[in-house]
């Protein structure tokens, strides 16, 4: 008899093994452990999961029907209100979203919402892809800015409803954050991306790479010449931040947004690769979100010893808690309680080390979490000849500073209310461009009701 | 996919190619640059734009033949096609922010530095066209690599030619040269050096007692070109600057130039200027 307080595990890559390769780290279920799994749901009356979605999910109704083998009708269920969710089983915090509310999650495990909505979604394109309805065109046009998880399900939801949308990314490939910033090992480019991104382009939705909003074209070029009625703005935050700190402009510092653009969009994990990344021998990765995570096991992968440096404690690492449990698995340090102060120069240029203070944490601040503070005298070197600044992401000034009518609050986010509608009358925006770096989720979110929105805005 | 329209071999191991690219070609403007990505594997490669034409939607660029991608650049043939063209990138020259009427009469000097003369047509085209004075020096190490002669002397007030070896115009650096205009008694109201990271470090310390306003454009390692990377930071005025989206164009009194040129050699196996010994600023 199973135990219901207890998961179905889920089957992984060997940490050693793949300690050393970009391959999915993830299995995913079979259709026997999705079934069993699924039957563990409770189906309550009052789904606390569906509450905890962004996007509402109807969790307990698509789990009811993989425990009754039916995927087709699940992968159904799932659609009504993700377009993405072969991306989100993978990426999104379900312990603090939806499986943090799990009943089941009070005296045992919470049911793995997770890995059955990938379940679904794998099993769903293995089958042809779930169906979908497109209204017959209506003739308008709509442009969208950024072919990211916000701008996708825009563009998607608008192609639904008849609209002829145009999808403009300024990179030669689309995706957004799925494409350059998500590893390989954890989102894997052509089974899940690719395989999303075409299901966009099968809506009817065009997509033109290499069209810079702001350079190439303006948004006034967009809602003028380019005849477009209405524009989504889902530009995403894309600008690295830095410390601050000396040393930070020496050889062998990079961003996590360039150390990941290298390796995932470019390739340059790969020997195939034109793109030439730093393979260093001891990475120090400052900072403990999942793009540090991410850039740790990247340069571990690539042949490094590498360390995670965070200022808080492992219970504050804002990162996925998989995303932590397998960087740990695979053998990455974490220095907790630590802070860098200077990077120190190899006297050629070059990074030599890290020169850190201890922290203690003190007083909660506006976020609720205790503010770390340095102990005085504490100073030490981590040996280091890579740093990789992993400390968030802010959104590209490029569209607002060359839209005029178009408002940002001070950190540089669209200003936009709920719906997405900004000070400029037929533009909307939504996801990371207007809330700053956050989850997939969110931005697919946002673009959804965006696109209601924008429906609403030509229709009245 | 871009096609290639025309391609010639302006000097040894450098090419000028003419490239489908409509959208580019509408919104590019003087100082501003653009990405290419030859073939799928390729890498994201930040050429200057050195011509555009708006109504055959097409635009020019320049490569030398330094590194693998660029080679490969330059082993294409007109009617083949590059996989990307991407832009135009970076913030246009100051100068475009200017009405005609402060732009008619007013001097300046552009100093050209090998391929930098590429960059500098589209600007003295520009200014030339609005009736600025303009005169133009542009270096290279012989005569062989003497690039856009011919373009630059039909849209400029003066050209001075200088090559290391004296096998074409004055015999020595852009610096020297530059010193003998203003020894001559020249007057200017602004200058642009483009050419590579020491010739613009020395060219500022040449210039700088005369006080005359330089801007210079920095050729850093790029990825996206958007501001995403950073890979292209640079100290200017004691600050973090991204060359990228707040360049590529500064003032050349306030870049740290050592940096700069040690951040150029973070991936540098195939040397930048391999086949040039460049000997400003050895005395």
């Amino acid at each position: 008899m199973m135990d219901r307080m207890k998961r179905i595990p889920v089957r992984e890559q060997d940490p050693k093994v793949r300690a050393s390769n970009f391959e999915e780290v993830c299995y995913g279920y079979n259709e026997q452990e999705a079934v069993a799994e699924a039957s563990r749901c409770l189906n309550c009356k009052n789904p606390r999961c569906v509450g905890h979605c962004p996007v509402r999910v109807q969790i307990p109704r698509f789990i009811e029907r993989v425990k009754a083998g039916d995927f087709a009708a699940a992968a159904a269920i799932l659609a009504e209100d993700t377009s993405l969710p072969a991306v989100c089983g993978r990426v999104c915090p379900q312990e603090t979203q939806c499986e943090g509310q799990c009943i089941l999650g009070v005296k045992g495990e919470p049911v793995a919402i997770g890995k059955l909505e990938r379940f679904v979604a794998d099993w769903s394109h293995a089958h042809g892809g779930p169906k979908v309805e497109v209204k017959p065109s209506n003739g308008r046009r709509v442009a969208v800015v950024g072919s990211g998880p916000a701008g996708l399900t825009c563009a998607s939801d608008l192609a639904r409803m008849g609209y002829e949308v145009t999808i403009f990314e300024m990179l030669h490939k689309a995706g957004g954050v799925l494409s350059y910033g998500i590893p390989e090992f954890r989102l894997p480019k052509e089974r899940v991306v690719a395989r999303e991104i075409d299901a966009v382009r099968a809506l009817g939705v065009k997509i033109e790479t290499n069209v810079v909003i702001g350079r190439t074209l303006t948004i006034d070029d967009l809602l003028g010449k380019e005849g477009f009625s209405a524009v989504f703005v889902g530009s995403g935050a894309g600008l690295p931040k830095f410390m601050g700190i000396e040393g930070e402009n020496l050889n062998g510092v990079f961003s996590a947004n360039e150390y990941l653009t290298r390796s995932n969009l470019m390739g340059a994990f790969s020997p195939q690769s034109d793109t030439p990344i730093c393979r260093g021998r001891h990475v120090a990765v400052v900072g403990g979100g999942n793009v540090a995570m991410d850039a740790a096991r990247t340069a571990l992968r690539l042949g490094a010893e590498v360390s995670i440096v965070y200022r808080r404690t492992e219970k504050e690492l804002p990162a996925r808690a998989e995303e932590v449990h397998h960087a740990i698995e695979e053998g990455i340090t974490f220095r907790m309680l630590t802070n860098p102060v200077a990077i120190l120069d190899d006297g050629k240029g070059a990074v030599r080390a890290l020169r850190c203070i201890r922290m203690e944490l003190g007083e909660p601040d506006e976020s609720g979490r205790r503010s770390p503070v340095p102990v005085a005298g504490s100073e030490f070197e981590i040996e280091a000849d890579t740093v990789i600044m992993a400390l968030g992401t802010s959104p590209n000034p490029l569209i607002s500073s060359t839209t005029p009518g178009l408002q940002t609050d001070r950190r540089g986010c669209i200003t936009a209310s709920e719906e997405g509608a900004t000070t400029r009358e037929g533009v909307f925006s939504g996801g990371d461009a207007v809330s700053g770096a956050a989850t997939v989720i969110l931005a697919m979110g946002a673009g959804r009701r965006a696109a209601r929105a924008i429906d609403d805005y030509l229709n009245r | 996919m871009y096609r290639i329209l025309s391609k010639n071999v302006i000097a040894p191991g450098i090419c000028r190619m003419e490239v489908e690219a409509p959208r580019l070609a509408a919104s590019a403007l003087p100082g501003q640059f653009l990405i290419v990505r030859v073939r799928e594997q390729g890498e994201r490669i930040p050429l200057t734009i050195c011509d555009y034409d708006r109504k055959a939607g097409t635009v020019s660029i320049c490569t030398q033949a330094v590194g693998a991608s660029t080679r490969m650049i330059c082993a294409l043939e007109a009617g083949d096609s590059l996989q990307d063209v991407a832009g135009p990138l970076g913030v246009p020259s100051a100068f475009v922010g200017l009405g005609d009427e402060e732009i008619l009469g007013r001097r300046f000097l552009f100093i050209a530095g090998g391929v930098g003369a590429a960059p500098v047509y589209p600007q003295v085209k520009y200014l030339h066209a609005r009736g600025a004075i303009v005169h133009v020096i542009i270096g290279a190490k012989n005569a062989d690599y003497v690039i856009f002669e011919d373009e630059m002397r039909a849209v400029c007030d003066r050209l001075e030619i200088c090559t290391d070896d004296g096998s074409k115009g004055f015999k020595g650096l852009v610096t020297a040269c530059a010193q003998s205009l203003l020894d001559e008694g020249c007057t200017y109201d602004e200058a642009v050096a483009i050419g590579p990271m020491i010739m613009m470090k020395f060219v500022a310390k040449t210039l700088q007692p005369s006080l005359i306003p330089l801007t210079v454009s920095l050729n850093t390692i790029m990825v996206d070109g958007t501001g995403m990377c950073g890979a292209c930071r640079v100290t200017v005025g004691g600050k973090t600057r991204f060359a990228c989206v707040e360049g590529p164009e500064f003032d050349g009194y306030q870049v740290d130039y050592d940096e700069a040129m040690r951040r150029m050699g973070i991936y540098r196996e195939a040397e930048i200027e391999a086949d040039h010994k460049c000997k400003i600023g050895r005395g």
